[in-house]
């Protein structure tokens, strides 16, 4: 049967540049001699700390607990012992540190206590628990925590849960890889958030420049026997793996501003984390290792099974990386980030490591004047107006940018692509984005202060009134006393009384 | 003629009355402008621009009784704020007030504080929590930076430490090119 699929506005079609990777099969990666673990891998707030440095750990142990509702736990990738709790180079942009659990391993490789979860017979806010506490997060790359988004939604069902295999940015093929490969867990996963989310149909969208991936998906289908779920080849075009986009294609329903695509029945999820929840509930296998592509200047483009944590320099390694590399970016091509050095450790955001070199990828030109032609507004896949958000940024007038909604930017690079005058618009649009939330921020902020010194100021004049209640209160109390006492002369009796008072004080000091 | 009169006098009643009720129904409390240029003052309560908070600066603003370039928190940023919402022209900071500092929190050293209750007392934000003759902390998240503790305590245990950048506060940076030189052809 043939379904009909919709279409997005702009993309862009840039060499896909996989088949170097989708050669070989996933090979697992060594365990490295030391696994530098970052307590935030995930959207949310950083889990705390669970280990102090001289702890032995179990492979799959928590070592740190989620912080808040926006968080997921992070667990031990091997067993070993916690060398340090210390903050190291993160793989982020920035070249700052963050808080990490740095693990030697103990080349025992032992399990903690895992059990698989009788999730069928659990309620569905114990599952939800199970997923946070197996640190499962979005794989494509956004890692926000996937146990948030198993959710049936207001209407109680879901009408079409997404399966995300497109895979749309160039050089990577972790998840053409694994469908190929691991093809019966992704779909037994799919239909684990199937049944979570009460879909009415499941469609894993596939790009079609996956053939490979398709016959296995299809196969793995039949295999196991799942009912209404099915493989949907997808018009190869990036970025066809955004979800709002594949969910546009697959379903026809363009998620408007400001909604979500739950409030329309539809839910999008990675073929990896599907892979992963599989392993989550029926195996009780955390989040420990993920498939990472390596690809670029190697000489053996390959996909990986690595632990987290593993520094992306031992991964590059079994590539074997070429001589004129200079750097290595997280991601691909169009949405990845240059990271500030190769020793920075495989998170669960890695989807893949990027060699770069000045030949394969030569210095960006120098920037021209925007001439207005529009390309970028053309290309944009939120049909948003890139131009004028460039404008806007660059002038520092966010709330204009803002205006031509900023934040609705996935900053899929599709607008830099086509840009005539080699404007590096995302690097704009990111300036942008984390100047407003910097000073969303510091509002936020002042306005918690602004709050508390009110009430202090409130507060202080309670007390003086109190305190003069009070003094008023116990003078009217004395002066009452004295007069049933019946003393004659008042003024005496009150110079007694103070006379008494400064004595008892006297003998108790 | 009589017809006129009445009518215009009917119209005024009528609408002098339709007026008044607005003016009770809809009665703005406070100065509405207090209330924007206390939006764009920092919050950090610091008293450095000489009034004893942000609030009663805004006030001072708004009646003309101070200038807008009075507050070393808020920066230059915060002075053309100023400049835009009230229409006037940019004034560097006054140096009398104090300079513009890198944001910090207060830090006590813990080792050395006596729990005098001093500073409890000297915050305006209550951000410091202690008890007499007990260690005293500060809630860093809640701590504005006014350093209005400092100066109280008597044995010296506060320190300013500038907030360092984290990962979640970081920016991305205004994209910026390096010129390039021309290759020799």
């Amino acid at each position: 049967m043939l379904r009909q699929l919709f279409s997005f506005n702009g993309g862009v079609k840039p060499a896909y540049n996989k088949e170097q990777s989708n050669q070989m099969p996933i090979a697992v990666a060594p365990v490295p001699a030391e696994l530098v673990i970052p307590l935030h891998q995930s959207v949310g707030g950083t889990p705390r700390p669970l280990v102090q440095a001289g702890e032995h750990v179990k492979k799959g142990q928590l070592i740190g607990d989620p912080d808040g509702f926006v968080s997921s736990s992070v667990h031990a990738s091997t067993s070993g012992l916690v060398k340090a709790v210390e903050p190291r180079l993160m793989p982020h942009t920035s070249g700052l540190s963050a808080l990490c659990v740095v693990i030697e391993p103990d080349g025992k490789d032992e399990w903690g206590e895992i059990s698989p979860m009788p999730w069928r017979d659990m309620e569905p806010d114990d599952v939800r628990d199970v997923l946070r506490d197996s640190g499962v997060v979005g794989l494509g790359g956004a890692v926000f925590p996937s146990y948030l988004k198993v959710n049936p939604g207001k209407q109680g069902h879901l009408d079409t849960l997404v399966i995300n295999g497109a895979e749309c940015e160039p050089f990577i093929t972790c998840d053409d890889m694994q469908m190929r490969e691991r093809g019966e867990t992704i779909v037994r996963g799919a239909a684990i958030l199937r049944d979570l989310t009460k879909a009415t149909r499941v469609l894993i969208g596939i790009e079609d420049n996956k053939p490979e991936a398709i016959t296995a998906m299809k196969a793995a289908v039949t295999t196991t026997g799942e009912s209404r779920i099915e493989i949907v080849p997808v018009p190869t075009r990036y970025p066809a793996g955004g979800a709002k986009q594949l969910i546009r294609v697959l379903t026809g329903i363009e998620v408007p501003h400001g909604k979500r695509s739950t409030d329309y029945g539809v839910q999008c999820f990675n073929t990896g984390t599907a892979y992963a929840i599989y392993e989550a509930l029926e195996l009780g296998r955390p989040l420990i290792s993920r498939i990472v592509t390596v690809a670029g200047n190697v000489e053996t483009a390959r996909n990986y099974e690595v632990r987290i944590g593993t520094p992306m320099r031992e991964v590059v390694a079994l590539s074997k990386a070429k001589p004129d590399t200079d750097r290595i970016v997280m991601g691909g091509p169009m949405m990845g980030f240059a990271m500030p050095a190769d020793t920075v450790p495989v998170v669960k955001a890695t989807n893949c490591i990027l060699v770069g070199s000045p030949t394969l990828f030569p210095p960006p030109p120098p920037e021209m004047p925007c001439i207005r032609c529009g390309e970028c507004a053309r290309a944009c896949p939120t049909d948003l107006q890139p131009f004028e958000m460039y404008w806007f940024s660059r002038a520092k007038i966010f709330g204009k940018a803002q205006e031509y909604n900023l934040f609705d930017c996935i900053e899929c690079g599709c607008c830099a692509f086509v840009c005539p005058s080699r404007i590096p618009l995302v690097d704009y649009y990111r300036f942008a984005k984390s100047e407003i939330w910097a000073r969303e921020k510091e509002k936020e902020s002042a306005d918690v202060a602004r709050k508390r010194y009110e009430y202090r100021i409130d507060r202080e004049e309670r007390e003086k009134q109190e305190k003069a209640a009070k003094l008023a209160a116990k003078a009217a109390e004395t002066k009452a006393k004295l007069a049933a006492a019946g003393a004659a002369d008042e003024n005496k009796a009150l110079i007694a009384a103070a006379v008494a008072r400064a004595q008892e004080q006297k003998d108790r000091g | 003629m009589l017809e006129a009169l009445l009518v215009m006098a009917l119209g005024s009643v009528i609408l002098g009355g339709a007026l008044g009720f607005a003016a009770v129904k809809f009665r703005v409390e406070g100065d509405p402008l207090v209330e924007k240029i206390d939006a764009i003052l920092p919050q950090t309560q610091c008293g450095q621009c000489g009034f004893p908070g942000c609030k009663p600066y805004a006030e001072a603003i708004a009646k003309g009784e101070a200038d807008i370039n009075c507050c070393p928190p808020g920066g230059e940023d915060g002075i053309r704020k100023l400049a835009d919402l009230l229409g006037r022209e940019f004034k560097p900071l006054s140096g009398e007030h104090g300079i513009e500092k890198p944001k910090s929190t207060a830090v006590i050293d813990e080792n050395i504080c006596i729990g005098c209750t001093l500073c409890i007392q000297a915050c305006p934000v209550d951000a410091i929590v202690g008890a007499a003759k007990q260690m005293h902390t500060v809630v860093a998240s809640l701590c504005t930076g006014c350093e209005l503790c400092l100066e109280p305590c008597p044995v010296d245990c506060i320190d300013m430490k500038p907030i360092p950048e984290n990962v979640e506060s970081w920016k991305w940076k205004f994209p910026v090119f390096a010129i390039q030189s021309r290759k020799a052809a």
